[in-house]
């Protein structure tokens, strides 16, 4: 392969506007991360060239300003695929006293062969909030994944509120029924809102913290039904 | 024999061994760490699906647990022996890796009789400490590692220690439920890979966090289950 590793860092911060609104205030896209806002507050990933690709290592910083709103969606799933190496994805992610962050892209699928790294940092002021969804898909239709190592930090008011790594083809954890089970995908819902009691459903669990926050946790044999039991979790968060 | 008498082939070992031993009157026989649960719903049926079940359970939880008990073992080692916040940010550290609610109360009170009886088999300064700032009881793994660093055990001991329980009581009650070969199962725990979940660590808020998921809604359905032999 002759393809040109990717280096990539794209950054997006808000800031109050004169009237107190929610402005966009650095919108940097860095291809193959795209950044294109689609309404007040909110900016849409646009992946604008394949992958990320073994070898690319991209990276993207998110701040929310003191009293803002922010929501990032994506436009489209990120197919993650083999290369030279390792490809990684770096997330940082900082929100001020009184912000809020929506992070709510479309799932990564792991093609097969793939090595992929996904890193994850999220500082929360006191009194910030959060609703961050991540979606791992194990490859393509009837394609077994290559290897995925993802690791999620979020401290908020300086202590740890949740750290969760994922490991994904992986010959320990593969099938079994203490890890994925027979599920082909894996997704998570952080939110900021405590709910008091536990619930579970068919392959969605519904877990407050022991900090200030609301996980909800599924596993799913497809990305459509993982995305109906993360939503009926989301759901039985009260905001 | 002409090794120096009194001289232990490896010092801490008979700590760990009392420690590891699951006729430690500490409760732990009655946790089954999710594999109840995966019985009754079908996903343990026989020796593969265990097998698989404790692989899985080992590089995920167990991986964690060994990590906790590496930091609380050397951290109760330390000359003034770790600060009295000290206990509550490590407790804080392993809260923000048990998701599960379940989980986490299946993990105080294991460490709270834990640490009850630790005390009183090797009264130490920092099981007392501990005792005194996690008063709802510390988690499990971080009881093991103050516990193990009292019998003389060496941080490596501990995560063993941690390694090792966090896989044979599941193992143990399956056997119970399904009535499973018991030589069978000794077979499928002698061949895991306890060394590969046991690493040196230093900085508390990087320590290993692999989530396991499926525990996760084991652990929760299993509480809404009626008739149960095991706590968790």
């Amino acid at each position: 392969m002759t393809k040109a590793l990717v280096r990539a860092r794209a950054i997006l911060r808000t800031g109050l506007d004169d009237r107190g609104r929610t402005r966009i205030e650095t919108m940097r896209s860095d291809p193959p991360i795209t950044l294109r806002q689609t309404g007040p507050g909110e900016v849409h990933l646009v992946s604008t060239g394949a992958g990320p690709l073994g070898g690319d290592r991209l990276r993207l910083d998110v701040e929310v300003a003191e009293g803002t709103s922010l929501t990032v969606r994506s436009i489209a799933s990120t197919l993650v695929l083999p290369g030279t190496g390792a490809s990684l994805m770096e997330i940082h992610v900082y929100v001020a006293s009184g912000g809020s962050l929506v992070f709510a892209p479309e799932p990564t699928v792991l093609a097969a062969g793939c090595d992929h790294r996904m890193t994850t940092a999220v500082t929360l002021a006191p009194d910030a909030s959060l609703f961050w969804r991540e979606e791992i898909v194990f490859g393509r239709h009837g394609e077994r994944p290559g290897r995925c190592h993802s690791r999620f930090d979020a401290t908020a008011g300086g202590r740890p509120l949740l750290r969760q790594e994922l490991v994904v083809g992986d010959p320990d954890s593969d099938g079994s029924p203490a890890v994925f089970g027979t599920a082909r995908c894996v997704g998570s819902t952080l939110i900021t809102t405590e709910c008091k009691e536990a619930e579970v459903a068919e392959g969605v669990a519904v877990l407050p913290l022991a900090g200030p926050g609301t996980l909800v946790s599924a596993l799913a044999a497809d990305a459509v039904e993982l995305r109906n039991r993360l939503s009926w979790g989301e759901s039985r968060v009260s905001v | 024999m002409n090794g120096a008498p009194g001289q232990p082939p490896t010092p801490g070992l008979a700590g760990l061994l009392l420690l590891a031993d699951s006729r430690l009157p500490a409760g732990g026989h009655a946790h089954s760490g999710g594999a109840e649960e995966a019985c009754r719903v079908g996903a343990i049926s026989g020796p593969e699906d265990l097998a698989r079940f404790l692989r899985g359970r080992l590089a995920t939880a167990g991986r964690v647990a060994a990590a906790l008990a590496w930091s609380a073992c050397a951290g109760a080692g330390e000359s003034t022996g770790a600060a009295e916040s000290a206990w509550r940010l490590l407790d804080a550290e392993a809260d923000a890796r048990i998701a599960s609610p379940a989980q986490r109360l299946a993990s105080r009170t294991q460490g709270r009789l834990l640490v009850r009886t630790a005390k009183r088999i090797w009264p130490s300064p920092a099981l007392a400490t501990l005792a005194r700032e996690v008063p709802d009881g510390a988690h499990h793994p971080i009881a093991l590692g103050v516990a193990a660093q009292a019998a003389g055990c060496t941080p490596e001991q501990a995560a063993m220690a941690a390694a090792y329980t966090s896989v044979t009581g599941a193992a143990t009650a399956a056997v119970r439920l399904l009535g499973l070969d018991p030589v069978t199962v000794h077979r499928v725990l002698a061949d895991l890979p306890y060394d590969s979940v046991i690493a040196e660590q230093h900085d508390w808020s990087a320590l290993p966090a692999h989530a396991a998921p499926a525990l996760d809604l084991l652990a929760e359905q299993h509480l809404r289950t009626e008739v149960r032999l095991f706590v968790s």
